[in-house]
């Protein structure tokens, strides 16, 4: 059985995932087309990055590629760096003035970090849905014509919004009151229209930081389907706390750990990544092993 | 290789971060904000330079020993005489006499709206004491000549017309709301625990808002003292119209006397002509002033920082 | 005779009473010196102005006969003074706070050191400013003693209060509005002007017409820059002018008990103005805060 620390209590309602019936996308090694999508050159290709808040070393050295069209989870627990290193993918940390970020992530083939990127540019390409649903205080269709708007794509607004709400399945539910304050709608819902806010910018990755830990089960697994849906057309990095929703949407997963150094400070490392299934099965790292298993976390 | 020379040698349609150039719209925004931003700046420089250059010029024609020492202040005399302290004494009279009001009243306000005042009472009292905020002093100026000083005669005390106390208990009593709203805020800053370990010790509420509360909120009290002290010395028209604009030196209360801003201000308003000696008298004194009002305000800044660290 | 039970001796307990009892006299005593002395002063003053009050008095121009003297010049300047105090100072402070809170790296001096003196600006007395006025407008840019000097230097005054309060707005926003803007790809101008400006914008709104209710009741550094309280017609941007604080204290200052009744009626007409102004920020507040 897996017992997670710190699954969220809605969670734990539900059955716990057995090891054995975990089913990765790419089980099945005979599948061709998920062979193919094994040798799709990699979206980003990380090289010793580390980040520092001041003196504080909040992340250390982490080399790792993100596939193309799939799926791949940051776990571990709390403090351990995993939504500092999905905020590198976007520049999101550029924001917090005192962040520095060393090393290589290569975008493609463009230096993320070159002097010469616009982290404005980065964000287009790169969209994030964040912990907390975080809708702006307008309307929903104000919301999602938010990004088309900023780009300066106004041709066919109307069109561009619906599409960004059916991909999010969340046209049926709205469509009649796009109008309305979209912080009148549920949580689940806010989640989803913060993912359709994002699909209406067409981007090329999403990355999502835990977006299911402030909703409940039934919108939690409204996202999770989403989140199979849109694999086949985006490229999707999602942090979470929740190690069988790692188990349920992700083909690969990296295990992030906090190493406690002698002056007490906390700094998150990359312990192991791999596939999905290796990772839950037959992890390589006994600290993996002991945090999917539960009993470390 | 440039970004762009990989992409023509692969010829596919990956998604590229080509380089939008650098955006010189959003530098410009960002340059204008910054111009906003040093019209403050600007307006510092401007009131040093304004105040210190003729001020310099005034103190080569008067020793600064004599201004600074001097006992009489007689600008229009022949002969003339600089001496600052009456107008300094005068200021600190006015200032005491509104401490006398603010410092316990505003206090006590203060600790009834925090310990004792029900939510209700509060909704009520905060906005009036907003409003007494915002009556301009003009008003309290009226009030304090036509009002106060003859109540004060009327109940037996010989005040001249213009007299320091009646002027002074109106800038007290204009100053509670300044006292009150900053030490309200230190005392809501103490934690509810602090409060709740006392009450469980089996203290009442007195001793909770005088032991407990108000040690905890201490530098943030001794801040709006302050603070309430540098609007007094800085305060114009009420010691204007009610304390008159002799200089002179009296420990009399039911006297009247010039205060630094009352001379300044009834200088300001007569026609100077600009160069005289008299016309750089308003320069003198108001430097002395803002020294004064500065050394103050930055004593009291001080003093809420350290409040706020305590608990944050 | 002390006689002691469980709880306590009995005069520990009375002593305690009596204590108790003289801090809360103490404490209402305080509230009551304050609310005790804004209700004489209305009274005072509606009891000396409301009979002075009249459509005439609204309408003429001073004048050395009580009888016939008037407040509207005084009133049409601060409704000039007001209106250009908004122009001046809403963009000024609003920039100036979006350049400090959306913009500058609190990790520079220079930025740091922009806040201090922002906030000892706000420490100066209204005097000072009035001195700067008289320096720099009236004598050195040789502008005069008229009506754009008086608005200028309330502009500096106030400027503090707009900036703080408009800070206070900008950083009520959430961060996670920002954080939102920027993951779509918004530049910052992008994030601030079509995300947090609009959030913030009740917030402002009620700190600036609160700053501008404080500084059109400023009398000090108008009297610097030498509000002639004697004109007999219309106040205009670039000629001699007055304000209603103004032609307060003037009135104040005549000997005759006729022209302090005038007084007491100008002040009635000045607080009612701040009382509209206050009551729509109020309502502003009321109707558009946004708890987040």
């Amino acid at each position: 059985m897996l017992k997670g620390d710190d699954m969220e209590t809605a969670q734990a309602t539900e059955p716990a995932v057995r090891l054995d019936r975990v089913e990765p996308a790419i089980a099945d090694r005979s599948d061709p087309a998920a062979v193919a999508a094994v040798q799709v050159p990699p979206v980003f290709q990380v090289t010793g990055l580390s980040v520092t808040y001041g003196s504080h070393l909040a992340l250390a050295d982490v080399t790792m590629d993100i596939r193309s069209k799939a799926v791949t989870a940051f776990i571990g627990p709390s403090g351990c760096g995993k939504s500092t290193f999905i905020r590198c993918f976007n520049r999101l940390n550029d924001l917090i003035p005192s962040a520095r970020v060393t090393g290589q992530v290569l975008y493609h083939e463009d230096d993320l970090y070159s002097p010469t990127v616009d982290p404005v540019e980065v964000r287009k390409l790169i969209g994030m849905v964040f912990q907390k649903p975080n809708p702006f205080p307008k309307s929903i269709y104000d919301n999602v014509a938010f990004g088309p708007r900023v780009l300066r794509r106004k041709d066919e607004l109307d069109g561009r919004v619906e599409m960004a709400l059916r991909r999010a399945a969340l046209w049926d539910e709205v469509k009649d009151r796009l109008k309305t304050n979209a912080l009148s709608l549920s949580g689940g819902q806010q989640q989803r229209l913060c993912i359709a806010r994002c699909l209406a910018v067409e981007p090329d990755v999403i990355l999502m930081d835990e977006p299911a830990s402030a909703l409940d089960p039934i919108s939690t697994s409204a996202i999770e389907d989403l989140m199979h849906e849109l694999k086949t057309d985006y490229t999707i990095v999602v942090v979470t706390h929740n190690m069988q929703q790692a188990a349920r949407v992700a083909e690969m997963t990296a295990f992030f750990s906090v190493d406690v150094g002698e002056d007490g400070q906390r700094t998150g490392v990359l312990v192991e990544y791999d596939e999905t299934q290796t990772i839950f099965t037959t992890p390589a790292d006994p600290r993996t092993e002991g945090y999917v298993t539960g009993r470390f976390g | 290789m440039s970004t762009r020379d990989v992409e023509l040698l692969r010829g596919d349609a990956r998604p590229s971060l080509g380089s939008s150039g650098r955006r010189w719209g959003e530098d410009g925004i960002r340059a204008l904000l910054l111009v906003c931003a040093c019209v403050s700046v600007l307006t510092t420089l401007g009131i040093i330079i304004a105040l210190v250059q003729p001020a310099i010029e005034f103190f080569r024609e008067v020793n600064l020993i004599d201004f600074i020492t001097g006992t009489r202040w007689a600008p229009l005399f022949k002969p003339s005489s600089f001496g600052v302290l009456p107008l300094i004494s005068a200021t600190l009279l006015l200032t005491f006499w509104a401490a006398v009001i603010f410092i316990p009243f505003g206090l006590g306000t203060a600790i009834f709206l925090s310990e004792y005042a029900r939510p209700g009472v509060r909704r009520v009292l905060k906005p009036a004491l907003e409003i007494l905020a915002g009556i301009p002093t003009v008003v309290f100026g009226f009030f304090a000549l036509v009002f106060f000083t003859p109540f004060l005669q009327d109940i037996g005390l010989g005040l001249e017309t213009f007299n320091i106390v009646g002027a002074g208990v109106v800038i007290g009593v204009m100053l509670i709301p300044t006292v009150a709203s900053i030490s309200e805020d230190a005392m809501a800053a103490v934690p509810q625990d602090l409060r709740a370990g006392a009450y469980a010790l089996g203290a009442t509420r007195f001793h909770v808002a005088t032991r407990v509360v108000v040690p905890s909120a201490f530098s943030g009290i001794i801040a709006s003292y302050i603070l309430a002290i540098s609007r007094a010395i800085g305060e114009t028209v009420i010691a204007l119209i009610a304390a008159g604009t002799i200089a002179r030196i009296t420990f009399n209360p039911e006297e009247g006397a010039a205060s630094m801003a009352a001379f300044i201000a009834a200088t300001g308003v007569g026609d100077v002509p600009t160069g005289s000696i008299e016309y750089k008298t308003i320069f003198a004194v108001g430097l002395t002033l803002f020294v004064f009002t500065l050394v103050m305000n930055i004593f009291s800044t001080r003093l809420v920082r350290r409040y706020r660290e305590v608990y944050e | 005779m002390t006689s002691t039970s469980a709880l306590g001796s009995r005069r520990a307990l009375t002593q305690d009473r009596v204590i108790n009892w003289l801090f809360l006299s103490f404490l209402a005593l305080s509230l009551l010196v304050g609310f005790l002395l804004l209700g004489a002063l209305l009274v005072d003053v509606f009891r000396k102005g409301v009979g002075e009050l009249s459509w005439s008095f609204l309408t003429n121009p001073p004048s050395s006969l009580p009888s016939r003297a008037g407040a509207r010049p005084a009133i049409l300047g601060t409704i000039y003074m007001m209106i250009l105090l908004v122009v001046l100072t809403v963009p000024l402070g609003v920039g100036t706070a979006i350049y400090l809170e959306e913009y500058a790296n609190k990790n520079r001096w220079y930025n740091r050191w922009l806040e201090i003196n922002i906030q000892n600006l706000a420490g100066v007395p209204s005097i000072v400013y009035g001195i700067l006025g008289l320096a720099f407008l009236v004598r050195g840019l040789g502008l005069g003693r008229v009506l754009l000097a008086g608005a200028l230097i309330l502009t500096l005054l106030v400027l503090p209060t707009v900036i703080v309060a408009a800070r206070e707005a900008l950083r009520a926003v959430p961060d996670s509005i920002r954080q939102g803007a920027f993951a779509l790809g918004a530049s910052q101008w992008q994030v601030v002007s079509r995300q947090v400006l609009p959030a913030a914008i009740p917030g402002i709104a009620t700190g600036a017409i609160l700053a501008l209710a404080r500084a059109i009741g400023e009398t000090a550094p108008l009297l610097m820059v030498g509000a002639l309280a004697f004109i007999a017609f219309n106040p205009t941007i670039l000629g001699d002018f007055t304000a209603l604080p103004i032609q307060i204290f003037q009135w104040i200052s005549r000997p005759q008990e006729e022209f302090r009744h005038k007084a007491a009626a100008a002040i009635i007409v000045l607080l009612a103005l701040l009382l509209v102004m206050n009551a729509f920020a109020v309502w502003i507040r009321n109707r558009y805060e946004r708890r987040w």
